[in-house]
């Protein structure tokens, strides 16, 4: 794992290892000034030497300055390593979700993303940051405190041979209790949370139901469970501090009465002695510290895994086999026998023995009921899936031959879930084409007959849209997706029911622009209404991921019982703009 | 939303106030807490006192070399040292027990107050907002009271302590201590000021890149769709970087507080050594007193240090209790009705009120006067707002009669939702009445007018549970038998007997694993089970195909038969059969009649049915 993560510290290694350096040698120091300090009581003072003690007193403070000035250099230098390495993954695992294609993103939801790249990423700095000033201060702390109470006394360090292991199985016993503890404190607190995220979203239908009562309940049952399992495992946690008071002053205690008599026979001093403590203090401190690391490490291990997950998703479609010269000649489009599914691992197709030939400057219809994989198929074109059998042509060359900037630029696409982005009118346009010029703008916005209300906008195009676009109204998001879609002056243009919330008449004029302003390039149209496609020049009627009717609507009226159907049905009441 | 990043350096508005309300929860374990006070400060008294037991033991036993005197006091000193022991964790455990207690009555309290909050409270508070009240507010107090309130008064109770036994070991190797206390305050404020500001810059970097993240990874497929990758990784660079540089300087400086603060208390350690070794030659100053004295000094710091860092954090805490009294003081919804719904059975011409569900429904007025439940909803000269600046229906008056099928056609903002709002009382409005049955909503109690009322939204919500019970929902003691029927009604059986487990099949995620349409299907079966004498299906089937919802249809018209019925639908075709159109625009009703009167009026409805008129 860390072998994963190390090349994301680039940039920042000179700063992770001088920070290491300082953090080490500002231990040592601490620990050293004890030391001195016996020195003083035990020489200074029994021989009266004024001057030796100013002397060793200076000492003391220089290395007090010295000491802070490594510490202080510590937090910053692993401020610095820290935050850059978390950046730098962020950076990297955006960068890699770039080259995602749509398997990849609906392989990991869209949630789940975003959790990844703040919650663990800002997880994985501060460890960082933390390991490089804790994890290497507190096993520093631990050999050098041993080491030097060691050299005051061997035989009193013997205590540590009891402490030490005493300490740690204590420790050991407490967490093995309580982290399984926490584990269920976790699982519950999400339970509590759900409820109240459900809530809170179906709050209307909890009114109209009259359900308070009956989500009330819901809500105590988790909340008492939460309650149980949270006090039972703090109330674990409580005892890890008096234990391990009780073990330091037990060892104060036991090295008193062992050390003694070596203070009356003169192989120790009281100062020392009294160093000792400090030593005692320090050692079982940072074995503590050290236990309780390891448990933070578990923690960020899980982030660290969600994130190298990420990393090593291997975009699904890559640019291999694609000649970087080539562009999309014109819009016809081919479809040999292809067959799709989205998890290779299902028995069932989701598109299955497709066969379907496009000439340059078609309008297409394709119409069929919810989940008869209509978007799946206008997603083969512009090679956002994969197809697993057959071949997906366009221009007369597999899509494979294309690099997937030249062919997404031939080929726009208005998804049927769209998403405009915050900002202005106009800078969501741009992103059809970056130097688009007014004229231009103005041209893609009349065929999707979204001039006329920007113009009614107080600002125009540039009107402020909020995120997602929050600021105008389902239809007029349509026709802006439209417009957008219209600037790139594609080859081939793809509507995934587009236009469902633009009222029929404002279809059929948008349907007309396209007719005399793109008289060039493929139009593909899904639709649910059979208005949106009567004129088209080739109806595809598509059942359960096949096509099973094709024709023009003349055609198809006389030979589709399904198209009939459907015609039939919506021919009682047109469908307007709501 | 993300998660509300905690904002440590919030400053409470009215402390006092809410400190008042937060003991209020806190003192419900009165005696318990007094139980804390005492440990805490025995617990002091101990581990102070055990430190100060050293003097004697370097000065009278060791020294002198006194062994038996030596073991008594080790063995008091034991006893010392376990009593702070034990206090330490009696208090501790204790704290726990009562800010669990106290955490869970306030998310029960706040729970239940949601409940009864209006609708309009939710149009403007975003949910990431409430749930932040309960992942980060009421986090926050737990955390504070598991560990930071005792903290501090241990911290304060040890300082106090530890200063006491320094004065009168050594009052002027105390002068030393005070100068450097000083510093160290100095430094607090000065590191603490600044990194406060770095953080503030921080936050707001954060913000910013959360929320690029989240809209660009939203918008993932329209970027690749548009091949914009190059520039979303070039505005996520740019964020990335300003979030690096000010997380960087905050940190920094919040990393440097502890090196600062430990060494000023080295540096202050280094010169009480030598002042008390100077002491103890010209002054005589005992060899225990000092060795007790340098431990305090390393002692002293430490609450200090422990004290400004859970002032940050009982003032966060505060501000988090601050927003949770906030939500609660919210007032309610209005609910002063009195006229309730009864189940009543008719014998001998005369209504009955019985106990358990029967053939009809009343109203039970305050006198006990029972009115049949017809059905019968009037709205006269109704004006609504929602905000005080935009008024949504301008003196809307309209008639259903009982068991009449009212469909609403309109645009987007034309008020037709607004409506059906009103007759189940989820606003208030400004002016004009609305009765039902004769009786004013207002006169009604709010849960019997609701229940009177079954709704079917366009935005469908499940809560995670099976499929069945998502369906009970509508009445929570249906049995299986009638669970299968509304869902036979909504032609939802065909797809639930196809999944892996019928009706036993768990959903989670707001049934995410299933279409819009299948949502749509359960939602209708829910209402069905409901079984109300007032139907409003407000969209309830624009996701469904058109081959579907014939399928449905027949299903649909039983569950209407014998109702009134409120329609709002996109599709003329669902409402064409209604008895009466009402044609809604900018709040107005403009036109009103059956499907033929409306045709032949010529008028709006009409060029909505032949495509020709543009709405948005």
């Amino acid at each position: 794992m860390i072998k994963k993560l190390w090349p994301y510290t680039q940039g920042y290694r000179k700063w992770i290892a001088l920070g290491v350096l300082c953090s080490a040698s500002e231990a040592v120091f601490e620990l050293l000034l004890p030391l001195v300090m016996a020195d003083i009581v035990d020489t200074g003072i029994p021989a009266g030497d004024t001057a030796y003690i100013l002397q060793r007193g200076l000492l003391m403070v220089a290395m007090a300055l010295l000491s802070m000035a490594l510490g202080i250099s510590a937090a910053f230098l692993s401020a610095r390593a820290g935050q850059g390495f978390g950046a730098n993954l962020r950076q990297a695992q955006y960068d890699h979700i770039q080259d995602f294609s749509f398997r990849n993103i609906e392989r990991f939801s869209t949630a789940s993303l975003v959790t990844r790249l703040t919650n663990d990423c800002n997880n994985m700095q501060m460890s960082l940051m933390m390991a490089m000033r804790l994890m290497v201060r507190a096993p520093v702390m631990l050999i050098a405190a041993l080491v030097l109470a060691v050299s005051i006394s061997l035989q009193l360090s013997r205590v540590f041979l009891v402490a030490m292991p005493l300490l740690l199985v204590l420790i050991m016993l407490v967490i093995t209790k309580v982290s399984p503890l926490f584990s269920v404190f976790q699982e519950r607190t999400d339970g509590v949370n759900l409820v109240v995220q459900e809530n809170l979203s179906a709050i209307r239908v909890v009114k109209s139901f009259v359900r308070e009562d009956h989500e009330e309940e819901k809500f105590k049952k988790r909340n008492d469970a939460l309650k149980e399992i949270a006090e039972r495992a703090f109330g674990f946690v409580v005892i890890n501090m008096p234990l391990m008071m009780l073990v330091t002053y037990g060892t104060i205690i036991a090295v008193m009465w062992y050390g003694a008599p070596l203070v009356q026979s003169h192989a120790l001093t009281v100062a020392l002695l009294s160093t000792f403590f400090t030593y005692i203090t320090q050692i079982l401190m940072s074995l503590m510290m050290v236990s309780m690391i390891m448990m933070m490490i578990t923690r960020s291990i899980a982030c660290a895994k969600r994130i190298i997950e990420v990393l090593d998703e291997e975009p699904d479609i890559a640019d291999s086999a694609s000649d970087p010269r080539l562009t999309v000649a014109d819009g016809s489009i081919d479809l040999d026998h292809v067959s799709f599914k989205y998890d290779p691992a299902s028995a069932k197709w989701n598109l299955q023995d497709i066969d379907l030939h496009i000439k340059s400057g078609m309008t297409v219809g394709i119409l069929g009921a919810t989940g008869s994989a209509k978007s799946t198929l206008v997603q083969l074109i512009p090679r956002l899936y994969e197809a697993n059998e057959g071949t997906v042509r366009v221009g007369g060359r597999p899509v494979q031959d294309y690099t997937m900037e030249h062919l997404r630029d031939a080929c726009a696409m208005v998804l049927q879930k769209n998403t405009l982005f915050s900002g202005t009118i106009r800078e969501n346009l741009l992103w059809g084409k970056e130097d688009a010029t007014d004229a231009e703008i103005e041209a893609a916005c009349d065929a999707a007959c979204a001039s006329e209300f920007i113009h009614r906008l107080p600002y125009g195009y540039d009107t402020d849209l909020g995120q997602g676009g929050v600021n105008v109204s389902g239809g007029q998001k349509q026709r802006l997706c439209i417009a957008r879609a219209i600037l790139k002056k594609p080859k081939v243009l793809i509507l995934d029911d587009s236009t469902s919330a633009v009222d029929t008449a404002t279809d059929a004029k948008i349907r007309a622009a396209f007719r005399s302003q793109l008289p060039d390039t493929t139009k593909i149209i899904i639709a649910q209404r059979i208005v949106s496609v009567m004129d088209a020049d080739l109806i595809v009627v598509m059942d359960d991921g096949q096509i099973v009717d094709r024709g023009t609507h003349q055609e198809l009226m006389e030979t589709s019982e399904i198209y009939r159907d459907v015609y039939q049905s919506q021919q009682e009441g047109a469908s307007i703009d709501a | 939303m993300p998660k509300h990043s905690r904002n440590g350096y919030q400053r409470p508005k009215d402390t006092g106030k809410t400190i008042a309300k937060l003991m209020g929860y806190v003192g419900r374990s009165k005696w318990l807490l007094a139980v804390v006070a005492v440990c805490l400060v025995a617990n002091t008294i101990c581990s102070v006192g055990g430190s100060y037991l050293l003097k004697f033991l370097i000065n009278d036993c060791i020294v002198p070399g006194d062994y038996p005197k030596l073991a008594r006091m080790l063995a008091f000193m034991a006893c010392v040292y376990i009593c702070a022991a034990l206090f330490s964790f009696t208090y501790s455990r204790i704290m726990v027990h009562i800010s669990q207690k106290t955490t869970h009555a306030i998310r029960a309290d706040l729970f239940r107050k949601m409940q009864k909050l209006p609708l309009s409270y939710f149009d403007t508070h975003t949910h990431g907002e409430l749930m932040s009240r309960y992942t980060n507010d009421i986090e926050t107090i737990n955390e504070i009271l598991n560990n930071g309130l005792v903290q501090l008064f241990s911290s304060s109770l040890t300082f106090v302590a530890v200063v006491c036994m320094m004065i009168v070991l050594s009052p002027v190797l105390f002068l030393m201590t005070v100068l450097s206390l000083g510093l160290m305050l100095l430094v607090i404020m000065t590191i603490g000021q600044r990194s406060r500001r770095s953080f503030m810059a921080q936050q707001r970097d954060i913000g910013a890149i959360n929320g690029y993240i989240e809209e660009m990874i939203e918008g993932q497929k329209v970027i690749k769709v548009f091949n914009h990758e190059a520039k979303a990784r070039e505005g996520f660079a740019q964020r990335n970087e300003r979030y690096r540089q000010s997380a960087t300087a905050a940190h920094s400086f919040a990393g440097a507080m502890m090196p600062a603060m430990g060494n000023i208390s080295h540096i202050n350690y280094a010169l009480t050594c030598c002042l008390g070794a100077l002491l103890s030659i010209a002054a005589g100053f005992d060899l225990g007193s000092l060795v007790v004295y340098l431990q305090y000094t390393r002692q002293v710091s430490q609450p200090v240090n422990q004290i400004s860092q859970q002032v940050n954090n009982v003032l966060a805490a505060i501000a988090g209790a601050e927003r949770v009294f906030e939500v609660m003081e919210t007032t309610p919804e209005t609910d002063e009705g009195q006229t309730v719904l009864v189940h009543v059975s008719h014998s001998g011409g005369k209504l009955v009120e019985t106990g358990q569900r029967s053939d009809g429904w009343a109203w039970k007025r305050p006198g006990g006067e029972l009115v049949p439940l017809k059905g019968d909803v009037r709205f006269k000269d109704v004006v609504f707002r929602y905000v005080p600046e935009k008024t949504i229906l301008h003196g809307i008056s309209l008639y259903a009669k009982p068991g009449q099928k009212i469909a609403f056609v309109g645009s987007t903002g034309a008020g037709k939702t607004t409506i059906t709002n009103l007759i189940n009382r989820f606003y208030e409005i400004q002016e004009g009445s609305i009765t039902y049955d004769g009786i004013d909503v207002r006169e009604i109690d709010k849960d019997s007018l609701r229940r009177s009322l079954g709704v079917v939204l366009q935005d469908t919500h499940l809560f995670t549970g099976t499929i069945a019970d998502n369906i009970r929902y509508g009445k929570l003691d249906a049995t299986d038998e009638e669970v299968r029927a509304a869902a036979k009604l909504a032609n939802a059986d065909t797809f639930i007997s196809h999944l892996p487990k019928g009706y036993d099949t768990w959903i989670t995620d707001d049934g995410g694993s299933l279409s819009q349409g299948e949502r749509q299907l359960l939602n209708i079966a829910r209402a069905a089970v409901a079984d109300p004498p007032v139907l409003i299906l407000d969209e309830a089937t624009s996701s469904i195909d058109t081959r579907t919802e014939k399928l449905i249809e027949a299903g649909m018209d039983r569950l209407m038969a014998d109702r009134t019925v409120f329609v709002i639908a996109h599709r003329l075709s669902t409402v064409r059969n209604a008895r009466a159109i009402l044609v809604l625009e900018q709040g107005e009703v403009i036109e009103r009649g059956d499907h033929q009167e409306l045709l032949d009026q010529k008028g709006k409805y009409y060029q909505l049915y032949t495509g020709q008129a543009e709405l948005s």
